[in-house]
């Protein structure tokens, strides 16, 4: 029998479903996985030890009690919620996450914290104060970030799914990386209340999993309306899952970015890849777009601003350590969001990017008049070695150009895997983006390629 | 283009309450100096006629009923938990006026 821990939500929740497979079986393979591999891989940062017991508590509801990897930028009442900083090493939040909150009336149970940049500021999981997360792909290379720990422990079977936060690339360039499937929601579909802030006008939670069809049954269980967040929206949510198994016949579908500068090297992967589109039917086709790394500069003066506000909290007095304890990243990104609003440069940095952003918004919305979903690479290129993020002050966002246009205008996206290397078994990922509230769009053609390629390392087992 | 040099940066870390050392004000002076180079960037676009965007949802004056709902307050003893210091129920402050 396989070890329980590699198999996909769906095969665990129809295993549990039809008893051929116990909780206590699942968490013993689990378990001993992650007995195995946590100190290697670094993944993640506190276990939850009451995880099976509470998981026989709930096995009666929907998720059937199933162990979830959380970010550790999600608060949690029984562990510890750090963001990846000392700063909070030692805090345990007196309330609970929306999305936890949620995922746990609906059956799934925390089974533990991931590992994450610092304050999630960063897209490569080097930058947190506990430790690099390595890529269990291949441990000389980064998981990417900033929810590294969570892409990690979904391509290591250290979980059976997990859940991340995006603000730009940190659920879908971790995903990529690791060969997961990332799914960023559109903004304000997912609620951030409990979610340690870091952008607030873009910060996306959403989950990082095995398959398109786990993506969507989690979505499902984390997405709509919060009265504790306001900015989370009233509309109603679609049943993702109704998205899979669909024809995508004359879907259509812009490729974007990928004559862009320093993509050369996968280009031709890439277009090879796409041509499964119009084998299903598809009418693909490249769109131009708006230059992408405007929006480099959009994303870094908005998200440091941001941050500044969000991180001005942290005074050691309330909880946690004080100010000095911040790390260079950290530090870098308060000091540099303060000088870009501050008296005299508000105008020429803070406001100028928002007018900026409508650009970016303007632009998606004349393209998604002509195409039902947008294509592009995830990041620009494979995992990087350890140690690669420690070399340039703009690491994350020169790594994040190609999703950086599409978070500031609060469009969802996916990222499935879309090729291995051989040599290094390196993944690189496929990203799929839709209009504002149409994930079900980007499902049903992330759904297609996924079914229709063999990159997905868990498909040979769900056949 | 701005040029930020460690003047303003140890300015800019007051400002943000970080204590920082004269190396660190100098690395960081640096690092701010190529991140804006990125961001400079923007002052090409021509912007005069296009309104900002705070939020992408167009979603206005979201508010709730003026009411209080105890199931969403802390206690006392929740809300000092986590306090490194605190006195008969208070959070314990760093003293700011001068004796």
């Amino acid at each position: 029998m396989t070890d329980l821990n590699t198999l996909t939500l769906k095969q665990t929740l129809d295993k549990l479903n039809n008893k051929k497979i116990s909780l206590a079986e699942l968490y013993q393979d689990l378990d001993q996985a992650v007995a195995a591999n946590n100190k290697n891989f670094n993944i993640y940062l506190n276990l939850n030890q009451a995880a099976q017991a509470q998981s026989e508590q709930v096995q009666d509801r929907e998720l059937k009690g199933v162990p979830i990897a959380v970010k550790d930028n999600f608060c949690t009442t029984e562990l510890p919620t750090t963001a990846g900083s000392k700063i909070l090493e030692k805090f345990v939040p007196p309330y609970e996450s929306t999305v936890t909150q949620r995922l746990k009336k609906a059956g799934a149970v925390v089974y533990g914290k991931t590992n994450m940049d610092a304050w999630a500021h960063g897209s490569s999981t080097e930058t947190s104060d506990f430790g690099r997360t390595l890529n269990p792909r291949n441990i000389e290379h980064l998981p990417g970030g900033s929810s590294g720990g969570s892409a990690a422990a979904v391509a290591g079977d250290l979980a059976i799914a997990a859940i991340g936060s995006e603000t730009a690339g940190s659920i879908r360039q971790p995903s990529a990386w690791c060969g997961t499937v990332g799914l960023k929601p559109t903004y304000g579909r997912v609620s951030r209340f409990g979610v340690i802030a870091m952008a607030s006008s873009t910060d996306s939670p959403g989950p990082i999993t095995k398959t398109v069809e786990d993506a969507a049954i989690l979505f499902n269980h984390m997405a709509g309306h919060d009265e504790r967040d306001a900015t989370t929206s009233p509309r109603k949510i679609p049943d993702l899952t109704t998205a899979l198994n669909k024809d995508i016949k004359d879907l259509k579908i812009g490729i974007l970015y990928l004559d862009i500068e320093g993509l050369e090297a996968i280009r031709p992967i890439y277009e090879q890849q796409f041509k499964i589109f119009e084998k299903l039917g598809a009418q693909v086709e490249y769109a131009s777009a708006f230059d992408p790394n405007y929006a480099v500069g959009v994303y870094t003066v908005v998200q440091r601003g941001e941050v500044s506000s969000n991180l001005a909290r942290y005074d050691g007095i309330r909880y946690g350590l004080d100010r000095a304890n911040f790390g260079d990243e950290a530090k870098r990104r308060i000091m540099l969001g303060t000088y870009t609003l501050s008296k005299g440069y508000a105008d020429q940095y803070y406001n100028l990017a928002q007018k900026v952003r409508t650009i970016f918004i303007k632009d998606f919305a004349k393209l998604f008049k002509k195409y039902d979903v947008l294509i592009a690479p995830t990041s620009p290129g494979y995992a990087k070695k350890i140690g690669a993020s420690q070399d340039s002050a703009m690491f994350g966002e020169l790594e994040d150009m190609l999703l950086e246009a599409s978070s500031v205008a609060g469009l969802p996206g996916i990222s499935v895997p879309c090729y291995r290397d051989e040599a290094t078994n390196l993944y690189l990922g496929l990203n799929i983006i839709a209009p504002m509230f149409r994930e079900d769009l980007m499902v049903t053609a992330a759904d297609a390629f996924e079914k229709n390629t063999s990159w997905n390392s868990w498909r040979a087992n769900c056949e | 283009m701005a040029k930020i040099d460690k003047q303003l940066t140890k300015h800019v870390a007051k400002l943000a309450n970080i204590p920082i050392t004269e190396t660190e004000a100098e690395e960081l002076a640096s690092a701010f100096s190529e991140t804006l180079i990125v961001v400079d960037e923007l002052q090409k676009l021509a912007v005069d006629n296009t309104e900002p965007t705070h939020q992408v949802t167009g979603l206005t004056n979201v508010t709730r009923d003026d009411v209080v709902d105890k199931e969403k307050m802390f206690t006392q003893e929740q809300a000092l938990a986590n306090a490194s210091k605190t006195y008969q129920g208070f959070f314990v402050v760093p003293r700011i006026l001068k004796k």
